[in-house]
């Protein structure tokens, strides 16, 4: 992930369904994995099968694409419904 | 159950009979031994192969420390030292502890779908002289849609025609019905009980009543509890570290000292990678909290995270608005003063009058305290002056006389600039122009407020004050009355922000304070307090956005439920941590020192996990709280 300062950048909010994650700890791992990224703030409910991702706007995509191989790489069933 | 977990169980079972057919047979002296081998190798491939062949695909993935590979590294050693009947328990009831998970988290899951069963599928609409069945998401606001009795009311609007009772349970856990008629407003996700109604929809789906209560609890769960958290960061630690202690365990002991035997130590630590699977320990504590938010949802109290679930029961202080909060919002008379020559039964007798034809709540406590009985032959003209009184002419005492019943407004209107200033409501009186007196309301204090103080003693919290912008002496008499322990009256809005950052200040450490307010506008101190809780949410929108735990009912009391729902989801959930660590620390040490064997180690996985999730599942049990 490129950084670009530090600037306040508009931030975008989305929520996701989960799927074929069976292990709270998994996602706990995966939770904390998608958190290392820059500028993303995630937070995974096992019990809801949600996640929810905060990052920058202009690269909300891309982390999603990141999240979803952080995920399949702890869990390899794991799908984030887009 | 579902499909997989009894095809699950069913492997299970296989593993269960073709290991006791093992163990018998190796029992028994003239069986060869290689046919005893050969069924426990059966019974450890149809229960374990799974579990060791995705533990091998992880680790091409990079991933090492999951659970797949700590079993499997831990029963594969086991059948290398020839034990392999505990190699085939390990398995087996790691194998009955992943399937009790799943049944406990589907259980749990659809409990807490089933309260949340007020989404609604479709909604009728009225389209040109048709009724047509569309999503309730192309519904738009202005169209007119039918409810029959049975149906979910999918929209929240306002009733055309038609009148009918409503069952709000689903929002409020109240089990008596509310009636409605026309243009009164009606909530999305409430049942229409008896009569078909056509209503005007006010708000569209996204936006109504029904999504709100949706989205807040499905999003509940992503705001995590500090016990949560702790756990999760604990589990990221605790393995790696049993990992490379029971490493340790294998290696240095056969090296140090004499006479150990590889055999024995590879075993110990073998028992330790049983245990340190973190999985279930994980997942007892969120579950415990998603029980106890999903509970709380059943009795009307909407929690908008596990974090409001766990400051509320750390609660110290608590801190209650006054009207709409703790009082009705209703009004019963207070003071009449009187003008000049008038009575006081005078003054009243003539304000009933004027007020005869008011809807309005002061105008109807005025009717209601004269109690007489209004001749309505004698009312002769009333022209009501919206927002401002109204003024009515009529007999008496056989003279026509004009009366002007209001707020200061309407006596500014006539010409009276100087009415003297009260600050609590009140209806000021003119007689044919001239001022005559005035009548003060105090409203009334909700019948199930008066054992809250007391009941909130009960569960140690002493600290209670009460905010208000009402005068000084109104709000001694509500505090008093409710034995209130500290009051502080006439503030103005931005007073109460800044009296709940006062009481923060001085409160102990790791406690919170608590605000209880009607949401329609505190918003800011609802935000500024530790935890903000709304009160009357139905049909409230302000209320439901500000605050952090929302009470879908205008009972007070409900906060005593709310009170012990949080303690009883942190109390499981603390207990859970505690006895989880201390029976697998306790079996790390018994088995390091070689007290404990391997089955002590599977209950110490396994069993312990079983009996947090059981644990947890009374979270979701609110009913006698």
């Amino acid at each position: 992930m490129e950084v670009k300062g530090r600037s306040p950048k508009k931030k975008m909010k989305r929520s996701f369904k989960i799927e074929g994650l069976c292990c709270a700890n998994c996602g706990a791992k995966i939770e904390n994995n998608i958190n290392k990224l820059e500028d993303v703030t995630a937070t995974l409910s096992f019990m809801t099968q949600r996640l929810t991702i905060e990052a920058p706007d202009d690269k909300f995509d891309a982390v999603v694409e990141e999240a979803q191989r952080i995920a399949s790489k702890i869990e390899e069933d794991c799908v984030i419904v887009r | 159950m579902t499909k997989k977990q009894i095809k699950e169980l069913r492997r299970i079972l296989l593993a269960v009979l073709i290991l006791a057919g093992a163990v018998l047979c190796d029992s028994m002296q003239d069986m060869p031994k290689f046919l005893a081998v050969f069924m426990y190798m059966a019974a450890y491939v149809s229960i374990g192969l799974e579990t060791v062949l995705k533990a091998l695909r992880n680790i091409f993935r990079g991933q090492v420390f999951d659970e797949c590979f700590l079993m499997s590294v831990a029963t594969v050693g086991a059948i290398f030292l020839g034990e392999f009947t505990e190699a085939n328990a390990v398995m087996i009831f790691y194998q009955i502890g992943e399937l009790f998970e799943d049944i406990a988290v589907d259980k749990s899951r659809k409990s807490i779908a089933e309260l949340m069963d007020i989404r609604p599928d479709y909604a009728n609409v009225i389209r040109g002289d048709e009724e047509v069945t569309l999503d309730p998401y192309d519904v738009q606001i202005g169209d007119v849609i039918i409810v029959k009795p049975g149906e979910k009311i999918p929209m929240d609007g306002r009733i055309i025609e038609g009148k009918t009772a409503i069952d709000t349970a689903a929002l409020t856990g109240e089990a008596e019905p509310r009636d409605a008629e026309i243009d009164d407003e009606v909530i999305s996700g409430c049942i229409n009980l008896s009569g078909v109604i056509k209503v005007q929809v006010t708000k569209e789906f996204s936006e109504s009543t029904v999504s709100k209560i949706l989205d807040l609890v499905e999003n509940a769960s992503s705001k995590k509890a500090n016990v949560e958290k702790f756990i999760t960061r604990f589990a990221r630690v605790y393995t790696p570290a049993v990992c490379i202690a029971a490493v340790v365990l294998a290696v240095l002991p056969p090296l140090v000292l004499p006479g150990a035997k590889f055999s024995v130590w590879i075993y110990r630590a073998l028992s330790f990678l049983v245990i340190s699977c973190p999985c279930a320990l994980v997942l007892s504590v969120p579950l415990a909290f998603f029980g106890g938010v999903g509970g709380a949802g059943k009795v009307g109290i909407l929690i908008k995270g596990s974090n409001y679930l766990e400051a509320l029961a750390r609660m110290e202080t608590v801190v209650f608005d006054k009207t709409g909060t703790l009082t009705t919002g209703a009004f019963d008379i207070e003071r009449i003063v009187t003008e000049g020559d008038y009575e006081e039964d005078v003054l009243l007798e003539i304000a009933a009058y004027a007020e005869s034809y008011s809807s309005h709540p002061v105008g109807m406590a005025i009717v209601h305290e004269y109690g007489l009985g209004i001749d309505f032959g004698k009312v002769i003209d009333v022209k009501e002056a919206a927002g401002r009184g109204v003024e009515t002419s009529f007999m008496y005492l056989d003279r026509e006389i004009t009366v002007h019943a209001g707020n200061e407004k309407l006596m500014w209107e006539i010409g009276l600039y100087d009415v003297p200033p009260v600050e609590e409501t009140c209806v000021y009186v003119a007689v044919d122009g001239d001022f005559a007196g005035y009548i003060t309301f105090a409203d009334r204090v909700k019948s199930d407020a008066r054992e809250l103080v007391g009941n909130l003693k009960k569960l140690g919290i002493d600290k209670t004050v009460m905010l208000t912008g009402d005068r000084e002496n109104i709000a001694e008499k509500v505090g008093d009355e409710l034995e209130i322990g500290t009051v502080y009256a006439e503030l103005l809005p931005q007073d109460k922000v800044s009296k709940v950052e006062e009481l923060i200040k001085i409160k102990s450490e790791k406690k919170s304070v608590v605000f209880v307010g009607d949401g329609i506008n505190d918003a800011p101190v609802l935000a500024r307090a530790d935890v903000g809780i709304a009160m009357g949410g139905l049909g409230s929108d302000a209320a439901i956005e500000a605050a952090d735990i929302v009470i879908m009912t205008d009972e007070p009391s409900k906060l005593i439920s709310a009170v012990k729902i949080a303690k009883k989801t942190t109390g499981i959930a603390r207990q859970n941590v505690v006895f989880a660590l201390a029976v697998k620390l306790g079996v790390l040490g018994l088995t390091a020192l070689g007290f404990a064997s391997m089955w002590a180690a599977i209950f110490a996985d396994v069993g312990v996990a079983v009996l947090c999730i059981l644990n947890s599942m009374r979270a979701l049990n609110v009913k006698n709280l």
